[in-house]
């Protein structure tokens, strides 16, 4: 019997006239039926049920480098209430600017440098939690590496995915890369004190958004002068149930 | 796609793997060219290495949750002839694995 397909397949003598020879590879079909990304989608899953147990909020900020992911979250970090336990996972291909950056605030952080990798994935989201151990009912920030490609379809075991996008990018970035502003949940638009200087239009960025995502909450921010903070925030202690 | 060979060589016993059958949406977010060149170099020296790569295509398709008419999309950023963007993605995407042949 064959020890793959399990089927009954012999070869034999023909005692009659044939057109046709067994003298060919014999090939079975074996039916798999699997995502591509079904390790990395079965760890994930993992990682959520464990978060949720711990009552643990996991968001994944993604966007560009140079959108402003670290500087939102500095000023994110400083302006959330103490009550709220915030630790944080960044994700770079190298060095450990962004981690040294977040531990000044005086949050927790672990560094994961992915080397030539242009994502985080849910086996680095693992180890990146494992090291953090963050605390029960808390919040957990991952940065990930700066891309507005690929981490849109890697799931982390995150709660929303969060997509940060400066204003200087331009207002048609969401409908160049779909995949993520799809994906996400929320979109912060950064360095909204620069429009003034700039030939573009918030609500313009809002509505090609939308046109990707129409249940896409958006939050036009500048982290640097604190517009649209309190906004963010806010959804932020609604995500954590602060009610305080 | 390390992952997928070494799944797809854990599954098959070690048995010479000829065809592989993959099935990509239009809409995965996945270059179907840099995941043939991808396929070359991670089954080099493995039960896959000889394998025909066979990719099934599948074409986006939409509901509108709107006016409710289906429709083929190409796009994630299209909308219905009722003019909303609101949309349930019905396919395209797919990134599976459907079935391997072996000897």
């Amino acid at each position: 019997m064959c020890r793959v397909c399990g089927c009954d397949h012999q070869d034999h003598e023909h005692d009659h006239d044939n057109d046709h020879d067994h003298d060919h590879p014999h090939t079975h079909r074996v039916s798999l039926q699997s995502a591509l990304l079904a390790k990395n989608d079965r760890l994930a899953e993992e990682l959520r049920v464990h978060l949720g147990h711990q009552e643990i909020v996991a968001l994944n900020l993604i966007g560009s480098p140079g959108a402003g992911k670290t500087t939102l979250l500095e000023h994110t970090i400083r302006a959330l209430p103490s009550s709220i336990s915030v630790s944080v996972v960044e994700g770079d291909q190298a060095t450990d600017n962004d981690a040294r950056r977040i531990a000044a605030t005086g949050c927790r952080v672990v560094q994961i440098n992915t080397g030539a990798g242009c994502h985080l994935d849910a086996t680095m989201m693992d180890r990146g939690l494992g090291e953090l151990s963050p605390a029960r009912r808390s919040l957990v920030f991952i940065e990930n590496v700066g891309n507005l490609v690929c981490p849109a379809l890697f799931d982390l075991g995150e709660r929303a995915k969060v997509v940060v996008l400066s204003v200087t990018e331009g207002e048609d970035k969401p409908l160049k890369y779909p995949h993520v502003f799809r994906a996400a949940s929320v979109l912060v638009l950064t360095k909204s004190d620069l429009v003034p200087h700039l030939d573009v239009d918030i609500s313009q960025y809002v509505a090609n958004a939308r046109r990707v995502n129409p249940a896409l909450q958006v939050f036009p921010v500048s982290a640097r002068r604190g517009d649209g903070l309190a906004e963010w925030c806010g959804w932020l202690r609604s995500q954590v149930g602060d009610l305080s | 796609m390390e992952d997928v060979v070494e799944s797809v060589v854990a599954q098959t016993d070690g048995a010479k793997v000829v065809l592989v059958r993959l099935e990509i949406g239009h809409l995965s977010g996945v270059a179907i060219d840099a995941l043939r060149f991808c396929f070359e170099i991670c089954t080099h020296g493995t039960t896959l290495a000889d394998a025909t790569l066979d990719i099934h295509e599948i074409e986006g398709r939409a509901r509108c949750r709107v006016c409710g008419c289906e429709r083929d999309i190409d796009s994630l950023v299209t909308s219905c002839v009722c003019g909303s963007f609101e949309q349930d993605v019905l396919s395209g995407h797919e990134l599976r694995l459907k079935e391997v042949e072996v000897i």
